[in-house]
């Protein structure tokens, strides 16, 4: 088992370096350069300027050049400064993202494994009954509803005309005269809305994946020898074949580690979240080289590390595959 | 080989399931009226005219006019046209090259299978979105190539799929009977192995079809959707937003539209799935 | 059993939190408590604004910033020299006042007295002399650099009096001088790229900077010793929400003050009574005007007949309608009606499709084939219009002139490009026919940069081409002049050449359309818009939304 771990890390840096390469190619396909933008459509900026711009980005020297210095400096995990006007570090700008992001995506996943397992079981002991093809239709419209329009009609119920919550951002003007415990209610408040959307999205994928995988347990062997022996229905759902149908379940967390960090750029906007999505959306718009590659190589180390261990876990999970290995 | 008995029993259980009818409806629905657009549309759909803007529905209007006093039952049908180009060319770009790449590794395994899955790895670690908005800054942000860069970054699932019914196919005895004969590499996957696997293919084609969808108007909201004039459900949609309290019929009939095709792709293609699967026979 | 109660118990806690979390919002209401008797309005320390953005500053060095968020924001923690008043006449801001010289080659500013940089220490010409010199420096990498590289020479004459020197009279020169004045105290041995003050500015503005979340807010709090009087309002919230949608309810629900309304908006959306209680909307003719550009290099645009006949057949009034809801006026020139330097003698084209199709057959466009498009020598007449994407209402206005163009046999196809590749793709490689985009309106007239044929370079601003040598010395003559009546007939001339050229269709300028909540007084429209006396707006004691701890 270690050996094979071992084996993928390494195999993991060149995969990397692909990767960057590839994202580095296509992102200066694009046409324009940041200092375009700054400089153009405007009267007052004259070429000289602009060529000063460039050479302070860097932006002057040839492709791979830039390609190999970028390279060079993630070597020793220096991401370099980011191409807006402030010149922030890179690492800065996504830390500053990056918490809220995370943050939302697990609150949401965390409410999406706790509704969807239930009805995946429920359904799949149930099938065909009004409670499965009810719910499966409810949790299709979740996927099939575009999320900013949801998010609006929702906003206008809850925030304009009953007033119970915020319309959008993270916290209210006077958060910083509240008491620790009304921040901690403000921040709730504030992200209720935002979690419940984008479990409602998600929740189709899980419930259906649950159900099936529930439906191909219970009509294993074990589980007629369970009934058999006796055992209340209960024990058979509850304790022999939801486990076996959790585990594959539980291995969807490690694919899911990428999307952690993953915002939907319309999510954030409609609610005036801060987030990755929005960084990333900008950052490519106005071509600012360093941000984007920064967060696609935290995007792919996450993906591979989230690969990694979710096979690792079907491995571990799996005693076929445990024992194989002996 | 038992095909003609297993499409008997893939229909009878496909006719059982309600939902998946219903859905199948919607599909046939939405065939029918992009075909029939020209006829069943009863202005142009770019036809401008300032002075009625933002009219509520009417009797001249049954689904109102947009900021450009444009009608919106026009707009509506002819959108549907986008809605079913989307699915189908992006869906069936992404089908096609997953196919390929999912048998290839499946077949010969080994390195081969090793190498396209690692440049599955690959594929994954771009954020779908970041390859999309990089193509349109470089080409136009026109129906085709849309769909084209939606394909191209979506067959990751179906070939992982196709992948793994090779897998399991390619060792059973009417392979090696086709192998003993004779039969070339490429007559063995695309005729004997492939009709077999075709079953997951065809779920995640109504799935995705269905995202597809949903990514078009997700384009339209960022402006980078089709180029006006087209009307798209997801522009029409946008266009309500700002105005969502005022123009309601801008939200609602393209919001509803989008939201009962998806939902009838995905009931169909679920229900596909159900009544294929030889272990969830009821 | 023990776990069910305990994740009961834990619910309810969550319930109690939420729930004490919504008290906060009864207690600040958006319709203000019943007013006093006395209806006279008495000017109040107090309270906070919050102001609604789409985008979120990218900088607060004066000499980086591009984007109107950061200009926003600098306006309000930086002075100029000088600045415009309600009426658009300059006046002094940090200078007090200032002299020109007979032969209009020296300015000697003279500095106020007693002004205090943020931190306390003194605001001295050095700081001006600064200022120029870090504009100047081949090191910074700003855009505004120009006006400051036509002084020849700059001397501080003493703590409080700061003398340029030009090489020829240059009328641009006075109102360059409104550029943000930077702390050298600060600044100086700084690189000016990666310095903190980008992101903590130190200024001598009425407001002073407390605070910026980055893509949430900007808080500024009012700056006590401010040399025209400590601002009434106590604090300013930049609020960050991009999309308009959202910020609008957010306006209608009290959550944010102030908004830039849309026509639609203002014209349908908020016209009820609940609104009009709370709210007060504003109008005025804003800086900026929208124009279809040809590429004059493009063989069809190059016959003037063409272009009168476009511009014949394009109905302006019809655009206003749909586009502006009627809330704007259409534009006939570079100038905004109503400026000095605006020609009112010259007639706009009406709107006339039958003289547009006369004028192409004078050109040699005929529809020979009868399939509707004028053609000549074979080819049919027909084009795209571009435009950049995100921008609604230039998007709209193609579709309008797409319309009445084919109704007098003109093809035309309009594509939205996204803007950085629009920009370097298309504009700078001059590889467009038409273009729809816009021009902010200069408050001094002189229009070199834009219309000059020593403009015409790549990633230079005359990217349609224009070369009209008359135009060129015009141009000049209004540039190297103070004298206000000189450089009007210069203009007026320059104004009736365009119209009869016609390098661009002028199509309208829109109003500018804010909203501010009922409770803020002291807001007076003038020709220079309602933002010009920011300072003294105030919201009466029992009005008061925020309470501030001090």
């Amino acid at each position: 088992m270690l050996e094979y771990i071992a084996k993928r890390l390494i195999l993991m840096i060149p995969l990397l370096v692909g990767i960057t390469l590839v994202s580095f190619v296509v992102i200066h396909l694009a046409p324009g350069k940041p200092t375009d933008l700054a400089t153009m459509m405007n009267p007052k900026a004259s070429l000289e300027a602009k060529q000063r711009l460039e050479e302070l980005y860097g932006l002057d020297k040839p492709l791979h050049v830039q390609y190999w210095n970028w390279l060079k400096r993630l070597a020793k995990l220096d991401f370099g400064r980011s191409f807006s006007p402030d010149r922030e570090l890179v690492l800065t700008k996504i830390g500053g993202r990056l918490p809220i992001t995370i943050l939302i995506n697990v609150l949401s996943m965390a409410l999406i494994f706790l509704v969807a397992i239930p009805i995946g079981v429920y359904s799949a002991t149930h099938q065909n009954s009004l409670f499965d093809r009810g719910t499966t239709v409810f949790v299709f419209v979740g996927f099939a509803t575009p999320t900013f329009w949801l998010a609006l009609l929702l906003m206008i119920l809850f925030g304009v005309h009953l007033g119970w919550l915020p319309i959008s951002g993270l916290k209210s003007l006077n958060y910083d005269q509240l008491s620790p415990l009304k921040q901690f209610g403000d921040r709730i408040a504030h992200l209720i809305l935002p979690v419940l959307l984008s479990a409602f999205g998600g929740l189709a994928g899980m419930s259906r994946y649950m159900r099936s995988n529930m439906l191909e347990v219970v009509r294993q062997d074990y589980i007629t020898t369970a009934r058999a022996k006796g055992l209340s229905e209960r024990t058979v759902i509850y304790k022999h074949a939801l486990r076996n149908a959790l585990m594959p379940v539980i291995t969807i967390l490690g694919l899911s580690v990428p999307s952690l960090i993953g915002g939907s750029v319309i999510f954030e906007s409609i609610f005036a979240i801060p987030g990755m999505g929005q960084l990333f959306y900008a950052s490519v718009m106005s071509r600012d080289y360093p941000t984007v590659m920064g967060g696609l190589v935290i995007g792919a180390v996450l993906t591979l590390g989230g690969n990694l261990l979710a096979d690792i876990g079907y491995a571990l999970a799996d005693p076929r595959i445990r024992e194989a290995r002996r | 080989m038992n095909r003609p008995g297993l499409y008997a029993d893939f229909w009878r259980r496909l006719r059982r399931n309600r939902l998946a009818l219903a859905g199948g409806l919607v599909v046939v629905s939405l065939f029918v009226v992009s075909f029939l657009a020209p006829w069943l549309a009863p202005y142009d759909p770019a036809y401008i005219d300032v002075s009625s803007v933002l009219e509520g529905p009417s009797k001249a209007h049954p689904f109102g006019t947009d900021p450009l006093g444009r009608d919106v039952l026009s707009r509506m049908i002819w959108g549907s046209r986008i809605s079913l180009k989307v699915g189908f060319v992006a869906v069936g770009l992404a089908t096609m090259i997953g196919i390929f790449f999912g048998a290839v590794a499946g077949y010969y395994g080994d390195w081969v299978d090793a190498l396209i899955m690692r440049f599955v790895d690959l594929m994954l670690c771009f954020p779908a979105f970041f390859l999309i908005l990089a193509v349109i800054a470089i080409l136009e942000p026109s129906i085709w190539n849309i769909m084209i860069v939606i394909g191209v970054t979506g067959w990751m699932g179906v070939a992982r799929l196709v992948r793994a019914e090779f897998l399991t196919l390619k060792n059973r005895e009417f392979v090696l009977a086709a192998r003993a004969l004779g039969a070339s590499d490429r007559r063995i996957i695309f005729a004997h192995i492939l009709p077999n696997a075709l079953a997951p293919v065809l779920v995640a084609a109504t799935l995705g079809v269905a995202g597809a969808i949903l990514t078009e108007s997700a384009l339209s909201f960022l402006g980078i959707g089709v180029q006006p004039p087209t009307p798209s459900w997801g522009n029409i949609l946008t266009e309500g937003k700002d105005n969502i309290s005022l123009a309601w019929w801008l939200s609602l009939y393209p919001g509803l539209a989008i939201l009962v095709t998806v939902l009838g792709y995905n009931l169909l293609g679920e229900g596909i799935r159900d009544s294929l699967d030889p272990r969830l026979r009821v | 059993m023990i776990s069910i109660r305990r994740s009961t118990a834990l619910i309810l806690f969550l319930l109690l939190i939420f729930f004490s979390a919504c008290e906060e919002k009864t207690e600040s209401p958006a319709v203000p408590a019943p007013a006093a008797p006395t209806d006279v309005a008495v000017p109040a320390y107090g309270d906070a604004i919050v102001d609604g953005s789409i985008g979120d500053a990218s900088t607060m060095l004066p000499a980086l910033a591009s984007d109107s968020a950061s200009r926003d924001i600098i306006g309000l923690v930086f002075n100029g020299l000088v600045k415009y008043d309600k009426d658009l006449s300059l006046v002094g801001d940090l200078a007090e006042s200032w002299d020109i010289s007979p032969n209009g080659l020296t300015i000697t500013f003279h500095l106020r007295r007693g002004v205090k940089w943020h931190d306390g220490r003194p605001f001295t010409a050095q700081d001006v002399m600064f200022t120029y010199e870090l504009m100047i420096d081949p090191k910074t990498p700003t855009a505004y650099a120009e006006d400051f590289k036509q002084v020849e020479k700059a001397e501080v004459v003493d703590d409080h009096t700061f003398r340029v020197t030009y090489p020829r009279p240059f009328a641009p020169a006075l109102a360059s001088w409104g550029f943000s004045i930077m702390p050298a105290h600060l600044l100086k041995g700084q690189e000016v790229t990666t310095t903190p003050l980008s992101r903590q500015p130190v200024g001598t503005g009425p407001y002073i900077f407390k605070e910026w979340q980055t893509g949430q807010q900007i808080v500024l709090e009012a700056n006590p010793e401010y040399f025209e009087g400590r601002p009434y309002i106590s604090r300013y919230v930049y609020r960050i929400i991009p999309d308009l949608a959202t910020m609008f309810l957010e306006l209608k629900s009290g959550g944010i003050d102030r908004m830039g309304l849309t026509p639609i908006q203002y014209q349908r959306q908020t016209n009820d009574p609940e609104f009009e209680k709370n709210f007060k909307k504003y109008r005025y003719l804003s800086f900026a005007y929208t124009y279809l550009g040809f590429n004059l290099l493009d063989p069809k645009f190059k016959d003037r007949l063409v272009r009168q006949a476009i511009a014949f057949a394009i109905d302006k009034e019809e655009i206003i309608e749909g586009v502006l809801l009627g809330l704007g006026r259409p534009a006939n020139g570079p100038y905004k009606p109503g400026h000095w330097a605006y020609n009112e003698k010259v007639k706009p084209y009406p709107y006339d499709p039958a003289k547009a199709k006369q004028l192409l057959a004078e050109a040699g466009w005929r529809d020979i084939d009868q399939d509707g498009v004028l053609d000549k020598e074979g080819q049919p007449f027909q084009f795209t219009i571009i435009t950049n994407q995100g921008n609604k209402q230039r998007e709209m206005t193609a579709l309008i002139i797409q319309q009445r163009l084919e109704q007098i046999g003109i093809r035309v196809k309009v594509r939205t490009i996204e803007w950085a590749a629009f920009l370097k793709e298309f504009i700078e490689k001059k590889n467009f026919e038409a273009c729809i985009l816009g021009w902010t309106i200069p408050m001094d007239p002189d229009l070199f940069d834009v219309w000059h044929s020593s403009k015409t370079r790549p990633g230079e601003l005359n990217f349609v081409s224009y070369k009209n040598e008359e135009v060129d010395r015009l141009i000049d003559q209004g540039r190297y002049t103070f004298d206000q009546a000189e450089r009007k007939q210069a203009y007026d001339r320059l104004q009736e050449i365009l119209h009869e050229d016609v390098p661009y269709v002028f199509l309208y300028v829109p109003d500018a359309l804010p909203v501010v909540a009922a409770r803020f007084h002291g807001i007076e429209p003038a020709p220079a818009g309602i933002n010009y006396n920011f300072i003294k707006w105030y919201v009466p004691q029992h009005l008061q939304k925020y309470k501030l701890t001090p």
